[in-house]
């Protein structure tokens, strides 16, 4: 393949482009430091002011962190569903992954009100909302796994995705209906999505789920491509269409659940990123898409992150805001540019 | 080579099996083109599944290579047949040479990767059905016929002794339907598989096929279009009110 070499070059140049926005990203904030300060506290440890070198250990760096894994697991899932499904509007939570992590945050923060069940305020620790966003998660996709167990057709699963999402849905609804406005307003915080306030613990542990969804992934790239000829070619050559199915959707639900849980439900990124990567990489190849897109989300992440930050100001916007106000015009930008849109 | 015993064919559901034909004995050699004919909705596309192993058959054995075909894993069963299935390929903005590249798959490691006897497969099959040109062209960009002779590529990629193909010429103008079927046909004979495929260019596979397979209704009939014009198996295909089959000219003709 003639392309092969660009692409790697590419693939370089997107990395560099990771590690770039990463340093931009610790070195922006709301306390100004200064860049040999940032490159000591970094590499030595060292600063010339101790609040400084907390900062940048204890808030920056672990936030930096938590938008790599956060753009590049949701992005690796977006590809996954959109190359599983066939279906260029397919997105890490098509599967209703955040749904059942919505659903379960909700019934914390909103349903002890509701039902009067004990003190909502004891339960909200950062933990219970994590756990309680993971097991929505897990309860929406054993549903889905029992449904793919059952079904034959790739697409019906697609659909019984959707419909665990409207049900979650709705149940959300009639909670949010019956709560007080504050809860109220802490369930839609926790909906902006954040990837500050994670201590190291929790981003090690983001870290091996999204490791553990990264290494599914790779070793389904040979099958992704097959599938691109359609299933019963894929068959035709030798794939497991339903064990290779059960692995997809095991990586999808670990990258796109366990980033749920600490980040909240962040919008877009799984949807965009690939599609923005094939603007820049024509190429079907997973060998190469699955790294591109891996990089890609990092940075379309860490870029919404600093201009989350509002550069200069004490304000930190809604990540999930910031993603689609970002992402979409480009999106819309690079499709109206390339006119023919080829799925 | 690839032989059928008493087979039945149909679906299997939960209120019992649904047969569509039953009683097939067939037997395809090496280095035979053989086509596949019947009315519509006869079942031939249900035939090449369960000859193909994508579809258990109900009853009856297939063996292939002295071989039981269920007994096959999907690995090797993907080194022995290969497959061009009426649906395109859903992703048309593949290149010509990464959608035949796909038919090296059974062969390459976890990840993927082109060997050089990957590649040498690979241009030999661009050669045979003589696409070079083509090579760097996207899916969407090639007309049916152009299309149609990149997934025959891709199915000799694959390298299997056996390919099986699902109506190859449907869409194709006249010119195109002979062009694959002669194609098909001079692969036979240069590479020594044997080819089975489904059609409904009765003329031309006449003219071309080294043995014919006839679906009807309750009985599938096999043999050179020889013996099967002397025995007038042709009539019975369809119903005789529009058109029947003339043996001087040995094609079908319109009532008038």
């Amino acid at each position: 393949m003639p392309y092969t070499a660009r692409y790697k070059g590419l693939l370089l140049l997107l990395f560099v482009l990771v590690i770039l926005m990463a340093l931009v990203n610790v070195s922006l904030g709301s306390v100004e430091i200064p860049l040999n300060d940032i490159f000591s506290i970094l590499f030595t440890k060292e600063a010339s002011q101790e609040s400084w070198q907390y900062i940048i250990l204890e808030y920056r760096l672990p936030k930096v962190f938590t938008a790599i894994f956060t753009g590049s697991g949701l992005a690796v899932s977006g590809l996954l569903m959109q190359t599983l499904f066939r279906n260029p509007l397919a997105g890490p939570y098509v599967l209703g992954l955040s749904s059942g992590a919505s659903l379960g945050v909700a019934i914390v923060i909103m349903g002890a009100s509701v039902f009067g069940v004990g003190t909502a305020a004891l339960l909200l620790s950062k933990w219970s909302l994590v756990i309680a966003s993971s097991l929505g998660s897990l309860l929406v996709l054993i549903a889905v796994l029992l449904a793919s167990a059952k079904l034959r057709d790739t697409m019906a699963i697609l659909i019984i995705g959707l419909m665990f999402a409207s049900l979650t849905a709705a149940v959300v609804s009639v909670l949010a209906y019956f709560s007080p406005a504050a809860q109220l307003q802490q369930y839609i915080f926790w909906s902006f999505g954040s990837l500050g306030n994670l201590s190291w613990q929790e981003v090690s542990i983001l870290a091996i789920f999204w490791f553990v969804g990264i290494v599914l992934a790779v070793f389904c790239v040979k099958n992704l491509n097959t599938l691109l000829l359609g299933e019963n070619y894929a068959r035709s050559l030798g794939v497991k269409i339903s064990t290779n199915r059960f692995i997809i959707i095991i990586a999808t639900s670990l990258l796109a659940g366990s980033i749920t849980a600490f980040a909240g439900p962040i919008a877009f990124v799984g949807l965009a990123v690939p599609h923005l990567i094939r603007q820049v990489i024509p190429t079907n190849d997973h060998k190469i898409l699955l790294p591109a897109v891996i990089f890609g989300g990092a940075i379309l992440m860490l870029v919404c992150d600093i201009a989350a930050q509002l550069p200069g100001s004490e304000y930190t916007l809604p990540i999930n805001a910031i993603t689609s106000l970002i992402g979409a015009p480009v999106v819309i930008w690079l499709l109206i540019r390339k006119r023919k849109f080829i799925f | 080579m690839i032989s059928a015993n008493n087979l039945s064919i149909g679906y299997r559901n939960k209120s019992g099996d649904t047969c569509i034909a039953s009683a097939i004995n067939l037997e395809i050699d090496e280095g035979e083109l053989v086509g596949l004919i019947g009315v519509n909705g006869v079942g031939k596309s249900t035939l090449l599944r369960s000859l193909s192993g994508v579809q258990p058959y109900l009853k009856g054995e297939v063996s292939i290579l002295n071989k039981n075909l269920h007994k096959l894993s999907s690995e090797d069963l993907a080194k022995t047949i290969s497959v061009v299935l009426t649906e395109q390929p859903i992703s048309k903005n593949l290149s010509v040479s990464e959608l035949i590249a796909l038919g090296r798959q059974p062969y390459t490691n976890w990840i993927g990767s082109l060997s050089k006897e990957d590649r040498y497969k690979i241009q030999t099959a661009i050669e045979l059905v003589n696409i070079e040109a083509l090579k760097d062209k996207r899916c969407f960009e090639l007309s049916d016929g152009q299309l149609q002779k990149v997934l025959i590529a891709r199915a000799l990629a694959q390298d299997t002794p056996f390919i099986i193909l699902d109506e190859p010429t449907t869409h194709l103008d006249m010119y195109h339907q002979a062009y694959v079927l002669k194609l098909l046909k001079k692969l036979t004979t240069e590479t020594n598989k044997s080819i089975l495929f489904a059609t409904h260019e009765i003329n031309l596979a006449l003219q071309l096929c080294d043995k014919i397979i006839i679906m009807e209704n309750d009985k599938v009939i096999a043999g050179t279009p020889k013996e099967l014009i002397e025995k007038n198996s042709f009539s019975n295909i369809f119903p005789s009110d529009l058109i029947y089959f003339d043996n001087e000219s040995v094609s079908f003709k319109i009532r008038t």
